[in-house]
């Protein structure tokens, strides 16, 4: 009996207490206290969607576009890799893009990496092998933020992974830039300050990076397909996509063989539990 | 424990018979999980998590020491090495993927386990050891879970952990210095990661220890059912070898199902994208969450937000962090004396009419809304939930338990599990004699009714 009143009391006590000292305070603060202040830009702020039509890579059955992620590279190539690094992903993976062997060595040696020169032990560079990694665009973390006004440029490796949906959120960033709704703008005294570029699909809609792909035709590329903004972001999205998780469309290609075997296996399972119980359990009458 | 009906282990050949004289190994299995453990005809499938968590837990161990064999504790490389994982290791991405959702999966049948032995009152008497020791496993994975997710070292890693820490620095007096020292420094850095990797690998086999005196403490009075009545007779059970384990191969199927189809095609559906940033101490994350099995948990700690003070003289008895902490760690706690606070003799929730309202109209839903606060923003109107909710949690436990099974009047029993299988028993078959001197709670007359105190 002592502990059934011994908990009564304490289930009284922290109850009273969250009621009385948390509760009624919010409560009241929330009716009678000042609305919650959002900042300006938050009325600017726009979701982005994905690509009309999405990507190849969507979906349990998704598969790779090997030509569009061979698009893709090249963007980071040619725009991306001049301030963002791709440090998780070496040479040698471009061989999944379907590059043979011979084009990954090319496709290597034309980037030029951080290397010892093998007769002094000096510092020098030499160009890239299959077995190196894609270089960093900056020697340090300091060198990048001055470079970029203080922002430093993240590694682009597992970009679509750490961000919440993150290929769609790619490409809506790539294609967001623009300016605020004037009329808006004036209304809340909203301003993109100094250095900073409007993007409405940016969290806070000022973002530190210059719009990368600014005009149609930036890139132009090999397979001649037609280099316009929102194309060159679809790809350059993919390529991410497979940059941060090479072994996408591998799990999913495992993940249907694995639930094919696991849904007979599961069906022998029952039928073996049925036989087993069934000379054991009339039915409730 | 055994029924007097028990089959008894028979060794066949000549190694059998004297591997049974040396070390009679396979007599404890067969005693434990086959023909020689009589388990009640009427188990429902609820009761399949048991062996559904055991099976978890020698996943996370197989998956775990293996992606150990590739990853490095160290603050400067961890991150790396959890990519490397990833790309390089053949099949890495399937390991860690299968230990990440394996850890999530984890909890999603421990938390079916709780919630079974919660509605049929599994925690009564004569197994409240079986209950304690479960609660215990259940702390222990918490602890194993949350130094889990600090090892790939991402910002919710890093930052999940100074918060986490952070919780000792509200006690009194020795706060401060004990998170100083549980740290091994100010801030998350390479001691904390070293200690946590190390405790990371030591505590599954603690927690496999404790699970087999759970299993120990289950064989003294035998596993419980849905219909809350003792054993009384052969013929209320069957042996656990086969009926049991074709019906548990059947569950271990469906759960894989679900479960390989989280990790082949939304493996990172139940994880956080900021984790996939390294960790960086300069830079806090818009939203600070735990891994989603921690959420109920989490609201109950925000939702204390205002000191304790005497009014109107701004004497602050106890401060708000610390309040959320006692309530945090309380609302797991309460569970130690859970036996004691429920006293209605009777089991099964079917049988009981008023816990079973409290049961599915409060304690359900207060369950479902904490795990959604748990992740919302700290802004109203989710603190005002989370407090209306919290303060529902521990009257549930502390004040509506102790209550209702005071004045509630259970629905009739019946007498047998043979006769709730089929509807009658044969009255041929007398109850055994015991009484409740002799604290042989399943011969009592009635076969459930337990004397109160």
């Amino acid at each position: 009996m002592s502990i059934r009143l011994g908990g009564i009391i304490a289930g009284l006590a922290i109850t009273l207490v969250l009621v009385l000292w948390s509760l009624v305070p919010g409560v009241y603060n929330f009716v009678f206290g000042p609305p919650a202040e959002k900042p300006a830009s938050y009325a600017f702020y726009e979701h982005g969607e994905g690509p009309a039509g999405g990507f190849s890579f969507d979906g349990p059955m998704g598969t790779w576009d090997v030509a569009q992620l061979q698009r893709g590279y090249q963007v980071y190539k040619e725009v991306c890799s001049a301030c963002h690094s791709l440090k998780f992903v070496a040479f040698r993976n471009l061989q999944q893009l379907g590059y043979t062997e011979a084009e990954v060595d090319a496709e290597a040696a034309s980037w030029t990496v951080p290397g010892i020169d093998q007769n002094t032990g000096e510092v020098n560079t030499r160009p890239g092998e299959p077995t190196d990694y894609f270089p960093m665009p900056f020697p340090n973390a300091i060198a990048a933020a001055a470079a970029n006004n203080n922002a430093i440029p993240p590694d682009l490796s597992l970009m679509t992974k750490a961000r919440h949906d993150g290929s769609n959120y790619v490409y809506s960033l790539l294609t967001g830039y623009g300016e605020p709704d004037p009329a808006k703008a004036a209304k809340v005294g909203f301003e993109t300050p100094a250095g900073l570029y409007f993007n409405k699909h940016f969290p806070n809609v000022n973002i530190a990076m210059a719009p990368p792909l600014a005009i149609d035709g930036q890139v132009t590329y090999a397979d001649g397909t037609n280099s316009t903004i929102p194309q060159m972001a679809e790809d350059v999205a993919a390529f991410l996509t497979w940059t941060a998780e090479p072994s996408l469309v591998e799990r999913k290609q495992t993940g249907w063989f694995v639930l094919g075997f696991l849904l007979f296996a599961t069906a022998l399972a029952f039928l073996s539990y049925k036989q087993i119980w069934a000379g054991l359990k009339p039915k409730k009458s | 424990m055994s029924f007097a009906w028990a089959k008894q282990y028979e060794p066949q050949s000549t190694f059998t018979k004297w591997l049974d004289e040396k070390l009679p190994l396979p007599r404890l299995v067969y005693n434990a999980v086959g023909a020689g453990y009589p388990v009640p005809r009427n188990l429902n499938y609820m009761w399949n998590f048991g062996v559904l968590a055991g099976f978890c837990l020698m996943l996370q161990i197989v998956t775990g020491v293996i992606l150990a064999m590739h990853y490095a504790a160290n603050a400067q490389v961890a991150f790396g090495t959890v990519e490397h994982i990833m790309r390089n290791v053949n099949w890495g991405w399937a390991l860690r993927y299968a230990h990440a959702n394996g850890a999530s999966f984890f909890f999603i049948v421990i938390y079916l386990h709780i919630f079974r032995g919660l509605f049929y009152s599994s925690y009564k008497a004569p197994r409240e050891m079986i209950w304690l020791l479960g609660v215990v496993i259940f702390l222990l994975m918490m602890a194993t879970a949350f130094m889990g997710y600090v090892l790939p070292w991402g910002q919710m890693s890093f930052w999940g952990a100074q918060v986490i820490t952070g919780l000792f620095s509200a006690i009194p007096v020795v706060g401060e210095p004990l998170q100083v020292w549980l740290l091994g420094g100010f801030a998350p850095d390479n001691a904390a990661l070293n200690r946590f990797f190390s405790l990371h690998f030591l505590m599954p086999f603690v927690i496999a220890g404790v699970v087999i005196l759970h299993i120990w403490a289950l064989h003294i009075p035998g596993s419980s059912n849905p219909a809350g009545v003792e054993v009384k007779q052969e013929s209320d059970t069957v042996p656990f070898h086969p009926y049991y384990t074709s019906k548990d191969g059947f569950g271990l199927g469906v759960f894989l199902i679900a479960f390989t189809a989280m990790v082949f095609f939304l493996p990172n559906a139940l994880g956080h994208p900021d984790n996939y940033i390294e960790a960086n101490p300069l830079s806090t994350p818009a939203l600070i969450v735990p891994e989603w099995y921690f959420y109920p948990f989490y609201a109950i700690l925000r939702a204390f937000t205002g000191d304790l003070t005497i009014p109107f003289t701004g004497i602050v008895l106890i401060p708000a962090k610390l309040l959320g902490v006692i309530g945090m760690f309380g609302s797991i706690l309460v569970w130690f004396i859970l036996p004691w606070l429920d006293k209605s003799p009777v089991r099964s929730g079917h049988y009981r009419p008023l816990f079973n309202k409290f049961f599915w109209f409060g304690l359900i839903p207060t369950m479902a809304a904490l795990f959604y606060l748990g992740g919302a923003h700290a802004e109203e109107p989710y603190i005002m939930l989370s407090q209306i909710f919290t303060a529902y949690y521990f009257m549930h436990f502390l004040v509506i338990l102790p209550i209702i099974s005071q004045i509630e009047v259970p629905k009739p029993l019946p007498f047998s599990i043979t006769e709730a299988v089929l509807g009658k028993d044969t009255p041929a078959e007398a109850p055994r004699t015991g009484t409740a001197a002799t604290g042989d709670a399943g011969t009592l007359p009635d076969g459930s009714l337990q004397p109160a105190e």
